[in-house]
């Protein structure tokens, strides 16, 4: 396999020397593996700080800026930051208001903010925490890591942030960042599998003609295999596994996201799909994002996340982001 | 009895085969995991080797609690916490000591695989290291190599599993028949300490 890279070990740290040399607006520490938005810490204002594994890209560090994150810390490819990072991330970015920890809800990125948060709060940092769990093919139980957290994690960063950029408090904050994971939902699909620097080849085996229903976003495979679905099919299949687990009572927010491999043409023609097929079960929807945003580094494929909104939620995602992925009302 | 040496031997030993296994390891958490246990435990063994050879420290509580804390600030995903923990607990259990005897140390990682189970919320049965690192906690009581075979059986027997912990519980059914990337390096730590207790493990670094 073909990677544009030198040696899989500097593909983190190669990166983010070339994003700092891209958004001179972030204060991205290479050696330390913090991404920082420029004016932190903001006076007076709540924190958010996230993290997880590298190959995600634009997530996180793409979404530190003002009306996002205040900080990001990239792990290693597919796996999560070191406590180490997180707690110098909160240091760097805390004014006193506090820091909200956004978790996805993966053993290790858990198991490591979990930490992060003990030893933040040992040096005086007041700590909330946020886990994202929003992913519909598999079930949550008590016998089982529970659901994982994927693309609603944008909508959890975006509003949430917002609402820390109006200065609202630390427990407001994390309320908002709760009822946005509570009422979003996600579903994937793989059309190929991923290629992890560290591997070379593809972290699993996709025949041509079948896909994955069902994925996460770490080349992990999905729930079921099937022959290959036409885009309105597959619009079907994500929509109704979520709307069997969201019921459709207020407007949602629309997330159609590539992860990583799929063109912008397939992915504005699957959200067309995705459109047509909520119109038809009677979902109302208050705003469309298409695009890029929470990847699974070069694997072909979309997920569709829904967020039901009331008016409040809906201000705070129109309200102004400038981040290196995602910016507008400035 | 068991001194400071024998400790950073059983470390050294063990990060000379989580780097000889790296791939191994990854390539066995590719089709249920992310294709990245090897390269994440070899990253953070190496970091551990290299603090003990640089300065190592006088007790074999030192040791493990210091290898722990390492594992914690390098390795990242579970992994990182997990073993950190099981390391660090493990330490911590036999505490000061400049010697300890094998009875203290079977009951130290006692203490260690507990502590891994309460932060993991695994437990036996659940295809996780967890299935290594029990059945060579009770095993230790006999001898090292008794430990050493009852962990690698341990992690053989996951194969048929159904995973119910971490990544791999994702895929529900469809992680049986795969043996757990974890429990595989739960092996290999346990094995190091066969190795050391031995002259030719001694020798291996």
């Amino acid at each position: 396999m073909k990677m544009l890279i030198n040696v899989p070990e500097t593909v983190v740290a190669d990166a983010l020397r070339g994003m700092a040399a891209a958004h001179p607006e972030l204060t991205v520490d290479v050696e330390n593996r913090v991404v920082v938005r420029r004016d932190a810490p903001v006076a007076g204002k709540v924190a958010l700080v996230s993290g997880g594994g590298s190959g995600h890209e634009p997530l996180h560090g793409g979404f530190v800026g003002p009306g996002m994150l205040s900080a990001a810390c990239p792990g290693e490819v597919f796996t999560s930051p070191v406590p180490d990072q997180m707690v110098r991330a909160a240091a760097a970015v805390d004014s006193g208001a506090g820091v909200l920890f956004v978790v996805k809800n993966y053993t290790g990125d858990v198991l490591n903010f979990d930490m992060a948060a003990e030893l933040a709060e040992d040096e005086g940092i007041q700590v909330a925490k946020v886990l994202v769990n929003d992913d519909v093919a598999v079930t949550d139980s008590l016998y089982t890591a529970g659901r994982r957290g994927t693309g609603a994690t944008l909508f959890v960063e975006k509003i949430a942030g917002a609402a820390a950029e109006e200065g609202r408090p630390l427990e407001q904050v994390e309320a908002i960042a709760r009822q946005v994971n509570e009422n979003s939902r996600s579903f994937g699909v793989a059309l190929s599998a991923c290629t992890t620097p560290a591997k070379g080849s593809p972290t699993f085996d996709l025949p041509a003609g079948e896909l994955e229903l069902g994925i996460g976003i770490h080349g992990e495979p999905g729930r079921e295999r099937r022959p290959m679905m036409t885009s309105g099919e597959i619009a079907e299949v994500a929509v109704d596994a979520i709307l069997a687990d969201l019921a459709p009572r207020d407007p949602v927010l629309v997330l159609v996201n590539g992860m990583g491999a799929t063109p912008l043409l397939e992915l504005y023609g699957f959200n067309a799909e995705v459109q047509r097929v909520l119109g038809e079960r009677g979902v109302p929807v208050a705003r469309v994002l298409v695009g890029n945003y929470v990847t699974s580094l070069d694997m072909a494929g979309a997920s569709v996340t829904l967020c039901r909104i009331d008016e409040e939620l809906l201000r705070l995602w129109d309200a102004p982001v400038r981040t290196p992925g995602l910016r507008w009302g400035v | 009895m068991l001194d400071a040496d024998f400790f950073r031997r059983w470390m050294t030993v063990t990060a000379a085969s989580v780097d000889r296994e790296a791939q191994r390891l990854t390539a066995l958490d590719s089709p249920i995991g992310d294709a990245d246990h090897g390269s994440n435990l070899q990253r953070g063994f190496a970091a551990v080797r290299a603090a003990l050879e640089k300065e190592p420290p006088a007790t074999p509580g030192a040791v493990l609690t210091q290898s722990g804390r390492l594992l914690v600030s390098t390795v990242g995903g579970a992994s990182g916490p997990l073993y950190g923990t099981l390391l660090r607990r493990t330490g911590k259990a036999l505490g000061d000591a400049t010697e300890v005897d094998e009875r203290q140390l079977a009951e130290a990682l006692r203490a260690g695989v507990d502590a891994v189970m309460q932060l993991g919320g695994a437990a036996a049965g659940d295809k996780t290291m967890i299935d290594a690192l029990l059945p060579a906690v009770d095993a230790l009581g006999d001898s090292f190599a008794a430990a050493r075979t009852a962990a690698e059986e341990g992690a053989v027997a996951t194969t048929p599993l159904r995973a119910r912990k971490g990544r791999a519980s994702y895929l529900g059914e469809r992680s049986i028949g795969h043996q757990d990337p974890g429990a595989t390096s739960a092996a290999l730590l346990i094995a190091g300490l066969a190795d050391a207790a031995s002259d030719a493990g001694a020798g291996d670094e």
